[in-house]
């Protein structure tokens, strides 16, 4: 059984369906990138799979040993954390809180795991640092670590590099596919095309009709199509 | 007399004991909420939630129930409960629902007082008004039994933030991820929510009501200037805040200045003094 299967799901808010009829599935081991224009429902689609929010219609099934929190996730920067004291070690040690249900303090095998997880991020020496202080960069690997403190299954990365100058870009989705490499499962949303390249399937939502599949297919297909010409269109401007 | 021997012979008087005991307990939990108050971008709640606590107590003296708290409290949780654990997606958000709470208890309160004033025989409502609001000298005049309530309550909230301080951590810095990965957020929002009602009817006898926010931002924001970790902030401004208002109520009973804002005061000049170390130590 697929770690995802999505049956026909619809999400929105209260009245309003942003997305709908959204079918796919996610097995242990793939690299699905989600793309889609601005407004398309692929942030509201995220936050359903987190169960932040519940689906208008349709179903999200767990298979394959996973559960709901085992979800790693690594969200859009909001305000609050840009001005937030925290130290590097706080932040990533703070991935394991949702593991440990209502015990209160943390045991040595979950700092163990955040020292590790620093480690694997390249990050060790600025594990003292105060996070509003660092780089774009620095702070993405700093909760990339954190999602990995929650769960070595599967990661939901929300638009990983918006806002990363092109250099940082890269470095990231080589970290996110060394990662894929190691055995976790990887579900990212972007608007960045190159983003594609990395992925094994492809979700295209806001089209219709929606669009499903290998990396390959896509490429090949009318949708993806379109999509790759306006992007090489854009680049000679 | 030497400072000293006056200070001797103040503390003679049970009432000046009973002052700091309950100062320093309601300055420290005040401190600790503060800093998780400021980072989830609610300041204002305290002069919200004051506010909500004066109009509950005018409600409760036109009622004539003999013990306040009775009326005052339930009030006062359940609309911290309603602001803090509103989600995002609520129409009224943040700064513009406590202000709407705010300004609306405040001026029911306030009309409840004056319309029923000779139901409660009370002559001199501009007088009970700046006491409610301004602090009254309510923390000289402490019972005993005033002073358990508030040494059992605040070791409550102390113990409560020491064992939930990394869900409390984990959910200010980020709740979506936090309940995405299985914190139960909402029990923790409306345990912090409580927590606050609490302190903040506590804090009501100590400096009124227009002056807690200061109470719960100014140690917070004094630590932040300087330290940056959340357990150092956390440390530091429990330290700023205690001391601050052991030297504000010194001050205070040697000038005869009123207490609330006196505390207020040292408050701001601590303040000062670490946005400069801050400024000092960034260069």
């Amino acid at each position: 059984m697929a770690y995802l299967t999505v049956k026909n799901l619809s999400v929105g808010y209260e009245n309003r369906v942003v997305a709908e009829n959204i079918d796919f599935i996610v097995n242990k081991g793939d690299y699905l990138c989600i793309v889609g224009e601005n407004g398309s429902g692929k942030s509201t689609l995220m936050k359903t799979l987190l169960g932040l929010k519940s689906p208008t219609s349709g179903e999200i099934v767990f298979g394959d040993g996973l559960k709901r929190n085992e979800i790693g996730y690594l969200p859009q920067q909001t305000a609050v954390q840009r001005d937030f004291p925290a130290s590097v070690y706080e932040v990533v040690l703070s991935g394991c809180v949702g593991k440990n249900g209502w015990r209160p303090f943390y045991s040595g095998a979950d700092k163990a795991l955040a020292k590790e997880n620093i480690e694997k991020m390249g990050i060790t020496e600025l594990a003292n640092r105060c996070y509003r202080e660092l780089s774009g960069g620095q702070q993405q690997r700093v909760l990339l670590a954190r999602a990995l403190c929650a769960t070595k299954k599967i990661l939901l990365l929300d638009e990983p590099v918006a806002g990363l100058d092109p250099r940082v870009t890269v470095e990231m989705y080589h970290t996110i596919a060394q990662l894929n490499t190691d055995g976790v499962t990887i579900i990212m949303i972007s608007h960045d095309i190159a983003a594609v390249k990395y992925a094994s399937h492809v979700l295209h939502i806001g089209h219709r009709p929606l669009f499903f599949g290998t990396r390959e297919d896509y490429i090949a297909s009318d949708v993806g199509k379109v999509f790759f010409k306006t992007e090489v269109y854009d680049d000679d401007n | 007399m030497t400072i000293i021997e006056k200070l001797q012979m103040y503390f003679q008087f049970d009432f000046v004991r009973r002052a700091f005991v309950v100062g320093i307990l309601v300055a420290l939990c005040a401190a600790l909420l503060g800093v998780i108050l400021v980072l989830k971008r609610f300041s204002f709640i305290g002069d919200g939630l004051s506010h909500v606590a004066f109009g509950a107590m005018a409600v409760a003296g036109v009622v004539g129930v003999t013990n306040e708290m009775v009326i005052v409290m339930p009030v006062t949780i359940v609309c911290a409960v309603i602001l803090l654990c509103s989600s995002e997606n609520s129409k009224i958000k943040g700064d513009a629902a406590v202000a709407l709470i705010s300004v609306s208890a405040l001026a029911l309160g306030y009309l409840v007082l004056n319309v029923f004033s000779s139901v409660t025989n009370s002559s001199n409502i501009s007088g009970d008004v700046c006491s409610a609001l301004f602090g009254s000298t309510s923390i000289l005049t402490l019972s005993k039994a005033e002073v358990w309530l508030c040494v059992g309550l605040a070791v409550a909230v102390i113990v409560m933030y020491v064992v939930f301080y990394n869900k409390i951590f984990a959910m200010t810095f980020d709740q979506n991820f936090a309940r995405a990965t299985g914190t139960k957020v909402k029990t923790y929002n409306a345990i912090v929510a409580v927590i606050t009602a609490v302190i903040i009817v506590l804090a009501m006898n100590l400096v009124g009501s227009l002056l807690i926010s200061a109470l719960v931002i100014f140690p917070a924001l004094s630590a932040m200037r300087v330290f940056k970790s959340f357990l150092s902030v956390t440390v530091c401004s429990a330290v700023v805040s205690v001391v601050c208002a052991v030297l504000g109520l010194l001050t205070a009973i040697l000038f005869g200045t009123p207490i609330g804002s006196t505390i207020v005061a040292v408050d701001l000049v601590c303040f000062g003094i670490f946005s400069a170390v801050g400024a000092i130590m960034r260069r």
